[in-house]
């Protein structure tokens, strides 16, 4: 009720229950904080998880693993790396003021964050025609009648030949594949899911710059949803090495 | 005959060597908690009629705080839980350490009863007799969701887990008929998964085994004859032989020694081991040999698994039926549970308490 | 609490508007920011959510009067103490005290014009409803059955609509880890200046201490729960014993939660407790920093037990021993609180007003049920006990007995701040007093029962029909103990209307919410700007004894010699 309505300045709008700009922005950042503290907690159970069954199956889990495309996931490790560059230059000019910019940075941005999920879906759709869903569907390792078990996919012919990768058979005990392939789905699509809502936090934080409207008045906007894209970035380069590169 | 309550023990039977010592604990925390609990409310009460609005007492320099007081409010309660605290602890591994000239018997939990084993063949359905005076070791696995074996008069419990063998042990000092219960909420029928536990002494014991304990004419395989069929049924023997040979290592004597992986790690041979060895063998693969053993996961019942391991037990270099079955002359192989032992009790063995106890009262 | 008002160029008149009546639509009520039109709000829902809870509550206990069930089947009594279970815990108990007291009260306290983040206050209350009636539906649509500790593999093979409700308590998780974050971030950044961290009210330093616990423990749930139902909706196998999974494994990851949880539900009550003693005794809480720290260390070592629900579910023996151990010291925290309460009535001016009946006789419960607490934490007793009734009997004792008469006392202390109005004394006195007696007829018997061997969510016990008695008592207790939480329900309904105007400090108590704003406060809490210039509790027990001495008579001339 008192800064709130005397805005001295046109400087950014402080909302009634702070005194002054400082204490505003200093809170967001306490929240923020506090609620990617959750998010390490709500991965962190599932590092936990496949930790432990990685420990208890190691065999299992190596010869599995050799199931998953390791060039795709380092492509898509280098995308999310990249958008983590343009993410932390868009509050470097939200900071300075520079909007021009920093759309254009958060545009890059985007689609980074869209190449990403493409890259996904190829590496998705190709383990769905594989069978190796972890639904009923799910086939892994010698078919009885089969001479050997090998389904195509389209997904995987359309890739260009530098980023597919020699297929391998199928060894390993196939609960143990499944198990495997249980976690992988879901740590990276709950990944995935995060890539999503960050998606629509940019374009959100776009258009609410775009309108100019009164939510978006400094660089602390920007620099959350950074902060929250830093955390996504960081939870897949904990995923990439941990499913794509096992080491024997 | 008294009245409600009056009639009946407070106190449930003591029926097991462990059920004495666990009131002796039980009832000093009891002593303990009735003492802090009047202490703390007579304080309470003290306190607050003395000090209470409007009564001449001295209020002057109310202190606001004082560490010695605070750190014994926190010493004493220490040193009380420390003590109760090393005592349960020490009668926990008393009760945990399993005894080593216990009976052995065998015990599968599945949605809605408890399915019994001994060694000696005998199977019962929601009914275990033992001998008394005698320490009674359960192995347990659970065939669907968790279950908890629970033996109030025993005052023992342990949990029934599917996927992996867990143990409870006891000794049943007093002849009578206890309960078994199911303490781990298991679906639909929980409440009605109990069953009896009859403590004999040696006369009815011995009575007891001599009619086979249930209704089969014949004589019922043992534990180590069933699993020599089954090892006989899965060919087995066709890699296993008395010595290491290089399709597979020698199973005599593995039972607890120490075997190392071809990753280098090393782990004991126990019953888990084993178990999984058999029905997940490329988990772990023994150093020296490669992972060629065929998985047995779905082709062995829980059951056959137990047997198995109690005839691997039982090998010795010597012994006949442990050659090359191709050479001795092998037997047709059958489906997967063909054996004598019926774990879906289509032979309804013993007894079922679910349906006796009612007639019983 | 002394502070001076800042900036009296600007003082307004003040007017008679305040934030209940600032606007009447149905909507400004519910798209409001206002921290306590939103505390009220949730009052109505959790209130809404805790008789249904008791619905289900006096079904269960109407089946056991009998050993073989006299009301339902098999089936739906395991939905019922399910439905119970799940409505009491995840829709009314963790929530009850920081969504309505705190929300209302802890920017009151500190001295801030509203929470940090008042939109997402509104999300959380929105997405606690969500939550609740998800759930809800899924009893609706054919209940859920495996309890509210959802142990797999039962509750991913179980064909009730389990996935349904999971994804209820997910969102009230999510709802209840925002509303954590704007506790965290409103303590940390919005105190008015002055108020220094060791001049916060104790109330503000348990609720800092709960919001620590929800924000690393509830995502762990939220995740946990969220793998039940991507098993149970895709056939995926994260716990499936056949893959080579773990069903242990997901009793850790619940109980790492799931018993930080029972301090969500206990330290609130603990804050509330603190200001009702020391209010109504006239005196500072006695050593004031152990108590504080006290609830930073429950917290704290409250991460480390978990283990101690899982004695016998095929952890080792080590395992078993730790988890004992530190279950054991957890308890000497939970004892200094009492003991400073307790030391708190020395030399102060006590009065039974009914806040003070509840939180003494929440202080009589809760010692009980705590000091039960410690023959689970003991490995050796825990084995004979676990999965019966002395389980249910320890859990009602701390979480009835503790937080509910917590709640309880709290409400009607903060009932005229929060309406403005005064409720009849009298009522409010016998009420709390008929929920004492219920509630110990109620659950004692369940201790004895439970030592006897009665497992817990059995609904027939025909094997052992001497136990009826004790489930009759149990169950005549209940009725009474349903009668009392009815009564406060309809006086304070009626206070609303017909109470008696409370004026802005009814009880004459310290703290700024007292002290500084109307009853009821408006939409900004204060007029000015406040600046705190004193400790917390500065209360004079002598001098208000005084006021209330029937004889005044010279003994008093010589006793201050
Ligand atoms: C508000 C909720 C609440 C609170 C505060 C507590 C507090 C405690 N609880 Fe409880 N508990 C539950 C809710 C709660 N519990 C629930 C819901 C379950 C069952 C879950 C389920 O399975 O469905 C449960 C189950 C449970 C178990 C598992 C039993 C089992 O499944 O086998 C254990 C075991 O250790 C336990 C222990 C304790 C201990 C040691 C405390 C301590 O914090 C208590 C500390 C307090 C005191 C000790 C009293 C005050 C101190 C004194 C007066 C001084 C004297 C002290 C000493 C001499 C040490 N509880
Ligand atoms: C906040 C938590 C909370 C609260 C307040 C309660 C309140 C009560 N609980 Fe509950 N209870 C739990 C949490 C709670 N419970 C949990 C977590 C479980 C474990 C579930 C599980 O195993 O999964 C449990 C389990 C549980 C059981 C064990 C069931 C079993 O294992 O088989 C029992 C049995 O007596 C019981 C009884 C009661 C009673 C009598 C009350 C009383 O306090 C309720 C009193 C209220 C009323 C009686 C209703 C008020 C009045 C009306 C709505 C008017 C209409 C009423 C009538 C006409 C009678 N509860
Ligand atoms: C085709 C050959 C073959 C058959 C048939 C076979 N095994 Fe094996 N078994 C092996 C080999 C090779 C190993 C060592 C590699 C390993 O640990 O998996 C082994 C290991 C084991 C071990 C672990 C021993 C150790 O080294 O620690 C056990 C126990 C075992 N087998 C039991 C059985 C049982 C019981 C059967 C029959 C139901 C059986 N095996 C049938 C080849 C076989
Ligand atoms: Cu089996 Cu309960
Ligand atoms: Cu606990």
């Amino acid at each position: 009720m008192s800064h709130s309505h005397t805005k001295e300045t046109d400087g950014p709008e402080v909302y009634f229950q702070y005194e002054d700009i400082e204490q505003q922005q200093e809170t967001y950042l306490v929240g923020m904080w506090s609620f990617l503290v959750t998010e390490v907690m709500f991965f962190g159970a599932l590092f936990l998880i496949y930790t432990l069954y990685r420990w208890k199956f190691h065999d299992d889990f190596y010869l599995v693993h050799e199931q998953l495309n390791w060039k795709m996931g380092g492509l898509n490790t280098l995308i999310l790396l990249t958008s983590s560059f343009t993410v932390a230059l868009a509050v470097h000019f939200a900071q300075k003021g520079n909007t021009k910019l920093q759309m254009r940075c958060l545009f890059a941005t985007i689609l980074c964050a869209f190449g990403f999920l493409a890259v996904k879906t190829f590496e998705y759709g190709a383990k769905i025609d594989h069978h190796l869903l972890p639904n009923h569907h799910f086939q892994y390792g010698h078919v009885e009648g089969e001479e050997e078990h090998h389904v195509e996919s389209k997904w995987d012919k359309m890739l260009p030949s530098v980023l597919q990768v020699e297929k391998k058979e199928q060894h390993g005990n196939p609960q143990r594949a499944r198990l495997f392939f249980s976690i992988y789905f879901t740590m990276t699509g709950l990944h995935g899911l995060h890539v999503i809502i960050g998606i629509i936090c940019f374009t959100a934080l776009m258009i609410l710059i775009k309108i100019k409207s009164s939510l978006i008045t400094d660089y602390v906007p920007t620099e959350m949803v950074g902060l929250y894209w830093h955390f996504v970035d960081l939870v897949w380069i904990f995923l990439y090495p941990l499913y794509y590169l096992i080491p024997k | 005959m008294g009245w409600g309550i009056f009639q009946y023990n407070p106190i449930p039977d003591q029926a097991s060597a462990h059920a004495a010592k666990y009131d002796a604990l039980f009832w000093t925390i009891s002593i303990l908690t009735v003492v802090f609990t009047l202490f703390v409310v007579l304080l309470i009460l003290f306190y607050a009629i003395k000090y209470r609005r409007g009564t001449k007492v001295d209020r002057r320099n109310p202190m606001t705080h004082h560490n010695g007081l605070e750190a014994l409010m926190m010493g004493v309660p220490l040193i009380l839980a420390l003590g109760i605290f090393g005592w349960s602890a020490k009668q926990f591994v008393e009760v945990r350490a399993m005894p080593k000239d216990a009976m052995e018997v065998f015990c599968i939990g599945k949605q809605w009863m408890w399915h019994f084993q001994h060694m000696n063949g005998i199977r019962e359905n929601n009914e275990l007799h033992v001998p008394v005076g005698q320490p009674v070791k359960l192995t347990m696995i659970s065939q669907d969701v968790i279950h908890a074996m629970y033996l109030p008069e025993m005052r023992a419990q342990y949990h029934v887990v599917p996927g992996r063998y867990t143990e409870l042990a006891f000794t049943p000092t007093k002849p009578g008929r206890y309960k078994i219960l199911c303490a781990m909420h298991c679906g639909t029928q929980h409440s009605e998964m109990v069953g009896q536990l009859y403590v004999m002494d040696d006369r009815e014991w011995g009575e007891w085994l001599e009619k086979g304990g249930n209704k089969y004419k014949d004589k019922p395989l043992n534990m180590v004859e069933a699993g020599a069929q089954v090892w006989k049924d899965k060919g087995c023997g066709n890699c296993h032989t008395g010595l290491d040979n290089p399709r597979a290592p020698s199973l005599v004597g593995i039972l607890g020694k120490t075997r190392t992986m071809t990753d280098g790690t090393t782990a004991v041979a126990d019953r888990d081991y084993l178990r999984e060895a058999i029905k997940i063998p490329h988990n772990r693969i023994t150093a020296g040999w490669e992972n060629t053993m065929p998985v047995y996961g779905s082709t062995l019942t829980e059951t056959q698994v137990l047997e198995l391991v109690e005839f691997i037990k039982s090998l010795s270099v010597s012994k006949g039926e442990f050659q090359r079955t191709d050479m001795a002359g092998s037997t047709a192989a059958s489906d997967g549970d063909s054996t004598a032992v019926d774990i879906s009790n289509k032979g309804s063995s013993a007894g079922n308490a679910q349906f006796r106890s009612s007639e019983e009262r | 609490m002394s502070a001076t008002v800042v900036g009296q160029s600007s003082a307004k008149p003040s007017e008679p508007k305040n934030y209940l009546n600032a606007d009447h639509t149905l909507k400004s009520w519910l798209l409001s920011v206002d921290h306590k039109r939103i505390g009220v709000m949730y009052l109505i829902a959790v209130t809404f959510f805790f008789f249904i809870g008791s619905i289900a509550a006096a079904m269960i206990r109407y089946e056991l009067t009998s050993p073989k069930g006299i009301l339902l089947s098999s089936e739906v009594y395991n939905k019922t103490f399910s439905a119970h279970g799940i409505l009491m815990v995840f829709q009314f108990l963790v929530v009850v005290v920081p969504a309505v007291l705190g929300n209302f009260l802890i920017p009151i306290m500190i001295g801030a014009r509203d929470m940090a983040y008042p939109r997402l206050n509104l999300l959380s209350l929105y997405m606690f409803i969500t939550g609740g009636f998800l759930i809800l539906a899924s009893f609706v649509l054919g209940g859920v059955d495996a309890g509210w500790t959802f142990y797999v593999p039962l509750s991913t093979i179980s064909e009730t609509q389990i996935s349904l409700c999971l994804v209820g308590i997910f969102i009230t998780g999510f709802s209840s880890i925002f509303t954590a974050v704007n506790f965290i971030g409103t303590i940390h950044k919005m105190r008015a200046p002055g108020m220094t961290w060791y001049r916060l009210p104790l109330f503000i330093w348990s609720h800092y201490a709960t919001a620590i616990v929800v924000i690393l423990g509830t995502p762990v749930v939220a995740i946990t729960l969220f793998l039940v139902v991507v098993e149970r909706g895709f056939g995926f196998g994260i716990f499936s014993p056949e893959l080579g999974g773990d069903p242990v494994l997901f009793q850790h990851l619940f109980w790492f939660y799931s018993h930080p949880a029972v301090y969500i539900m206990i330290l609130p009550a603990f804050g509330i407790i603190s200001e009702i003693i020391s209010c109504f005794s006239r005196r500072p809480i006695f050593g004031y920093r152990f108590v504080a720290y006290s609830s930073l260390s429950i917290a704290f070592l409250g991460f480390l037990v978990w283990g101690h629900h899982m004695f016998l579910s095929s952890q080792s023996v080590l395992q078993g021993i730790i988890f004992s151990l530190i279950s054991f010291i957890l308890a000497v925290p939970s004892a200094v609180k009492v003991f400073n309460w307790t030391l708190t009535m020395v030399k102060g001016s006590v009065h039974f007003s009914t806040p003070m009946l509840y939180a003494l006789g929440f202080m009589g419960l809760f010692v009980i049920g705590g000091l039960t607490g410690l023959y689970l934490a003991s490995v050796d007793t825990d084995v004979h006990l676990t999965g019966t009734y002395f389980i249910v009997a320890h859990f009602h004792y701390v979480m009835v007995g503790g937080t509910i008469l917590a709640y309880l006392g709290g409400i009607h202390f903060w009932w005229p701040k929060m309406f403005g109005r005064t409720y009849s004394e009298f009522w409010g006195r016998l009420s709390a007093m008929i929920i004492f007696i219920g509630f110990n007829l109620t659950f004692f018997p369940q201790f004895m029962v439970g030592y006897l061997g009665m497992p817990r969510r059995y609904h027939y016990y025909y094997f052992a029909p001497e136990w009826q008695f004790y489930h009759l008592l149990s169950t005549a207790g209940s009725t009474v103990l349903g009668f009392g939480f009815l009564l406060p329900a309809l006086y304070l309904t009626y206070s609303l209307f017909k109470g008696k105007k409370a004026g802005p400090n009814p009880w004459n108590a310290k703290g700024l919410e007292w002290e500084y704003t109307s009853s009821p406060p408006i939409t900004e809490n204060f007029t000015q700007p406040i600046l705190v210039t004193d400790s917390v509790y500065d209360y004079n027990p002598a001098e208000d004894s005084k006021m209330y001495e029937v004889d005044e008579e010279a003994t008093v001339e010589d006793m201050n010699k």
